[in-house]
């Protein structure tokens, strides 16, 4: 490899001449030797793209792009994009747990996102994210599905939270639970009535204006409170390096990756390292649970501002 | 703090095992099979390989290994796709990927009783098969599970009945403890010895940070414990071994 090396970069000395022929080097050797390209970088602790090892990518997240929906949100971690949507429907509660709603959630990735999977080819990662979604929401008890309850043992809300994957380039998991979580805190739920049959139904806000006498079953639009909210980051292990928030390009180079998800207070939800040729030792979970505490703060910060930016609206 | 004493259903102390077994060469056609079962959890695998050529995803310079996952009971699901991947990606981190270039060897999990830490018997099972197999491994890979409970103690090997009471419980695979010529406490890395670096962890449920590693300790404690029973039974030439180890 260090021969290699060598050729690459002293290419532009011998053969050509001039800047032009040099950088192109640069990205023929990127793609001929992906390790050694980053390897490069490592060593002086920055990444191609110039962020430093531990540095996340620029987060942004837009709550409400779909108005049909009871939430929504689309949260963009550098290039990787999701976009969350719940919709609540009225249905009867399981016969052992009466007074709780019940939450499904489902994590899709269709063609667009990424030119490795086609409408004949599912990604293989998309059940794994959807049920590691799952698991995490339920772990961390970030909704108590009692306040998704309307009439004791005759109805209660079913909410269906869809995630679709625009764009896949990295930290896929950590993008989709922001994603979910943002799309929680933009839920409103909105009010119902008994129609003539006895049944529960959602009720419009146009269709209050004409019948003032329809009577709510709650009496107003109300937010779901969320506690414990569960916020994660995924780091690469490579040797010794530990690199925070991939993206597609370092999680094909450096297939060892660790997902750490902690939550508001403090306690760890999951620590999630399927397999992998680096081995990870007690410093290096404890420096990923320290990283993603540093990005806690920034999620919060981020999710606090765009909640206030949509009040303003 | 001082381990507390929990009650378990099946009186065994907080510490200690359920029975194991590690029974090789159980399938003929296969060529490596093992059946690993822990208490009522019973696994078995078999292996099949290493087949020419590789699939259109994966990287031809180094051999892949597929896995196949077969439930009990019911249709195969997102469940059956997370094991099928943490399995996976398990077994190429105990593999020398780059001895067989371009090659793909099959592992296939059937799931024979399911009474808590399915994975880390199925993790235990599928290394047994493959060194029935004789694929090249670097190292063996040793799986427990550790739960938390309440009172936050640590509880190993829990059954299905004590995953659905407790807080929070841990899957941990570790490389088995090595037999080395060397002296004790020079392969270390950080005055830890190397084989007490993590493989795999995925937990369920919340747990102070504390708490999970005290589970680590536990865990790698307790798989030095299933690698010397992993060791005994593979050099006894006998087909069957049953211990019970605390």
């Amino acid at each position: 490899m260090a021969a290699a090396t060598s050729t690459a970069f002293g290419g532009g000395e011998t053969g050509g001449g001039g800047l032009a022929a040099g950088e192109m080097e640069v990205e023929a050797y990127r793609r001929l030797f992906p390790l050694a390209f980053y390897e490069r970088h490592l060593r002086d602790s920055v990444r191609p793209d110039a962020r430093p090892l531990h540095r996340a990518r620029d987060t942004s997240i837009a709550l409400g792009p779909v108005a049909s929906a009871d939430g929504s949100a689309l949260v963009k971690i550098g290039d990787t994009t999701m976009l969350a949507a719940i919709k609540l429907e009225v249905m009867t509660p399981a016969t052992d747990a009466p007074d709780e709603g019940s939450l499904a959630i489902e994590f899709y990735m269709p063609p667009i996102c990424s030119p490795t999977v086609r409408p004949g080819r599912p990604a293989e990662v998309a059940p794994v994210i959807s049920k590691q979604l799952s698991d995490t929401i339920i772990s961390s008890q970030m909704i108590n599905l009692k306040e998704l309850s309307l009439v004791s043992g005759k109805a209660s809300w079913m909410s269906y939270l869809d995630i679709y994957c625009l764009n896949a380039d990295g930290a896929l998991f950590d993008a989709a639970l922001l994603s979910a979580i943002a799309a929680f805190s933009h839920l409103q739920i909105p009010l119902v009535s008994l129609n003539d049959d006895g049944k529960v139904i959602t009720v419009s806000e146009e269709l209050l204006e004409g019948k003032p006498s329809v009577e709510l079953v709650n009496k107003e639009k109300r937010k779901l409170p969320l506690q414990r909210i569960p916020f994660s980051l995924t780091c690469l292990l490579h040797e010794k390096y530990i690199l925070a928030d991939p993206t597609a390009e370092e999680e094909s180079v450096m297939e060892t990756f660790v997902t750490v998800v902690l939550d508001s207070l403090g306690q760890l939800v999951s620590i999630y390292k399927p397999g992998g040729a680096v081995l990870a030792r007690r410093s290096t979970v404890k420096e990923c649970i320290r990283l993603t505490k540093q990005r806690i703060d920034e999620l919060k910060n981020i999710l606090d501002e765009s909640a206030s930016a949509m009040e303003v609206a | 703090m001082a381990p507390m004493e929990v009650d378990r259903a099946d009186g065994r102390t907080s510490n200690q095992l359920r029975p194991l077994s590690c029974t090789r060469n159980v399938l003929h056609r296969a060529h490596g099979s093992a059946r690993w079962s822990q208490g009522d959890t019973i696994v078995l695998a078999a292996v099949f390989g290493p087949k020419a050529g590789t699939k259109k995803e994966e990287n031809p310079e180094k051999a892949s290994i597929e896995v196949i996952w077969k439930p009990k009971t019911g249709l195969i699901g997102k469940v059956e796709k997370e094991y099928e991947m943490i399995l996976k990606r398990t077994l190429q981190s105990v593999c020398l990927l780059t001895i067989h270039p371009n090659t793909t060897t099959s592992v296939i999990v059937q799931v024979v009783g399911d009474d808590g830490a399915l994975l880390p018997c199925a993790i235990n099972a599928s290394c047994a098969a493959l060194a029935d197999a004789g694929i090249p491994l670097k190292y063996l890979a040793v799986a427990i599970c550790c739960g938390l409970t309440g009172s936050r103690s640590v509880i190993l090997d829990p059954t299905k009945i004590e995953e659905k009471k407790i807080l929070a419980f841990a899957y941990l695979v570790f490389p088995n403890s090595p037999i080395s010529v060397l002296p004790k406490g020079s392969l270390t890395e950080d005055s830890e010895p190397i084989e007490a670096g993590i493989i795999t962890s995925v937990t369920h449920g919340a747990m102070p940070v504390v708490d999970y590693f005290n589970c680590l300790d536990r865990g790698y404690a307790a798989c030095a414990k299933i690698s010397e029973f992993l060791r005994r039974s593979m050099e006894s030439q006998a087909p069957s071994d049953l211990t019970k180890t605390t």
